[in-house]
């Protein structure tokens, strides 16, 4: 207790030139940093079950879903991607290859997956199957390297184009990703924000992804990120796995190329 | 003759550069039109860039001083003021619209409520200024605001300037993060005259 106060001490007095506020911040973060108190395995473990459960009209699990390291091979397929894929001639990132791994192996249409995306955090909801088998997938690769591939013509253009759309600014706050995420030490309230061309930052960031969000009860995946960052950018809703939201996850991973994957994340 | 070719060279270099830079912002159009679908709830007409925003778009913020100097008149020519003139509003309404981060989300998945819609927008202005010291938690993507009155007196021109400055911030900074909150439509003029206050006025938390 003693010591607790002490250090507390020692943060503020280091902190002092900062606002009082990141004090209290920097202690809920090292909270969230506890690994073992993360709920994200428990939606990792149910993940699994959805996995490998036999569902759709062709009653089939999704076992036999190629992640770009071969049919079924889970481990370290996430620290591969995006990737392109030549069955479906384009690059994509993980969930819209489960997106269309759904439609070929379980015979859902598009329609179908994309019904219900995200477990709605107001209605206190849990995750989806959709988001609960990412995240499983993901931490297939935890404790590896962010390494995404970087040769087909396809991963290329993506990766230009991630970064492009990066800094396109739209909507009518006049936003782009760029006008939050290239600066470092910066802000919106007292929520830090990634500095996407500090390698360290994104590297910290993109490998924490999917991650349990306190704020929401569920884990979130990439592309609920990207949703939610449009949604605030006051756009429609972005769809989900397209190609905008592919290029930029993209981009993101090569900035955070050589990062090791820390899954599940917890954040507020 | 060797000047002559270097100039030919740098304007054959340029007008790639250039092109290259069209030519991606047309993919990125598509790309856009590939990755949002119109339905009940999405507004589509809001991925429709005007000029300023492609030019921020392409340059990445940094447009060449001619093209710079041009998205500043252009922008200062929209600026419209309140009914009765008066850019000076009510302090006490400013201060809501200052604290208020509420409107304008859409589409289906988490659209703003219609009852609470009625409130009308927030200007959302702690995201990233500080603006009333005893606000702790405020954003630093723009610059504090804390006695910006105090600081700069109530003149006429200043004034004008915080209103012109609130209702559309690239009709001084080409390219400015800052949203043009009246321009966009996300505040009313008369209510830009109210945040004007707030920010000025020697009785509003912000001069204390």
């Amino acid at each position: 207790m003693k010591f607790k106060a002490m250090s507390l001490s020692v943060v503020l007095a280091l902190a002092a030139p900062v606002a009082m506020g990141e004090a209290s911040v920097e202690e809920y973060r090292a909270m969230l940093a506890d690994k073992d108190a993360n709920p994200g395995f428990l939606i990792i473990d149910k993940g699994e079950i959805y996995f490998k459960e036999k569902r759709g009209p062709k009653n089939a699990s999704l076992e036999q879903c190629d992640f770009g390291l071969g049919v079924g091979k889970l481990k370290g397929a996430y620290a591969q991607l995006p990737r392109y894929f030549k069955d479906t001639k384009r690059v994509q990132d993980l969930e819209s290859r489960l997106v269309s791994c759904m439609m070929d192996l379980q015979g859902f249409t598009e329609a179908e997956v994309k019904a219900k995306l995200y477990g709605d955090q107001r209605l206190n909801e849990n995750n989806t199957q959709l988001e609960a088998i990412a995240t499983y997938v993901a931490f297939q690769s935890n404790g590896m390297k962010i390494d995404p591939p970087l040769k087909h013509a396809g991963e290329k253009e993506t990766l230009k184009l991630g970064e492009a759309y990066f800094w396109n600014r739209h909507g009518p706050m006049d936003f782009s990703c760029a006008t939050c995420h290239a600066e470092d030490g910066k802000r919106v309230r007292l929520q830090t924000l990634v500095n996407v061309y500090n390698k360290q930052d994104i590297q910290k960031t993109m490998s924490t992804w999917p991650t349990y969000r306190v704020s929401h009860g569920v884990a979130r995946n990439n592309q609920h990120r990207m949703w939610d960052c449009h949604w605030q950018m006051r756009t429609p809703d972005i769809d989900y796995g397209s190609p905008a939201t592919v290029a930029l996850i993209s981009f993101l991973t090569h900035q955070a190329k050589g990062g090791v994957y820390d899954l599940p994340g917890m954040k507020r | 003759m060797r000047n002559r070719m270097m100039i030919a060279a740098v304007i054959a270099c340029t007008s790639l550069a250039v092109l290259a830079g069209e030519n991606m912002q047309a993919k990125i159009e598509k790309l856009v039109a590939a990755s949002f679908k119109p339905g009940e709830g999405q507004d589509m007409s809001r991925l429709v860039q005007d000029e300023t925003q492609k030019l921020c778009s392409a340059t990445r913020n940094n447009p060449k001083a001619k093209d710079a100097d041009a998205l500043t008149a252009r922008e200062k020519a929209t600026i419209k003021y309140p009914a009765d003139n008066k850019l000076m509003g009510d302090w006490k309404e400013g201060e809501k619209l200052v604290k208020g981060g509420f409107g304008m989300r859409i589409g289906t998945i988490e659209p703003d409520p219609p009852a609470k819609q009625k409130g009308g927008n927030g200007g959302n202005c702690y995201a990233c200024h500080a603006v009333d010291a005893k606000e702790v938690a405020a954003g630093n993507l723009g610059p504090s605001l804390t006695g910006y009155g105090k600081l700069r007196g109530q003149g006429e021109d200043m004034v004008k300037y915080t209103y012109e400055k609130l209702y559309n911030a690239q009709a001084f900074v080409a390219c400015s993060s800052m949203p043009r909150l009246g321009h966009n439509g996300i505040l009313k003029p008369e209510q830009i005259a109210h945040v004007t206050a707030y920010l000025l006025s020697p009785e509003s938390p912000v001069n204390k």
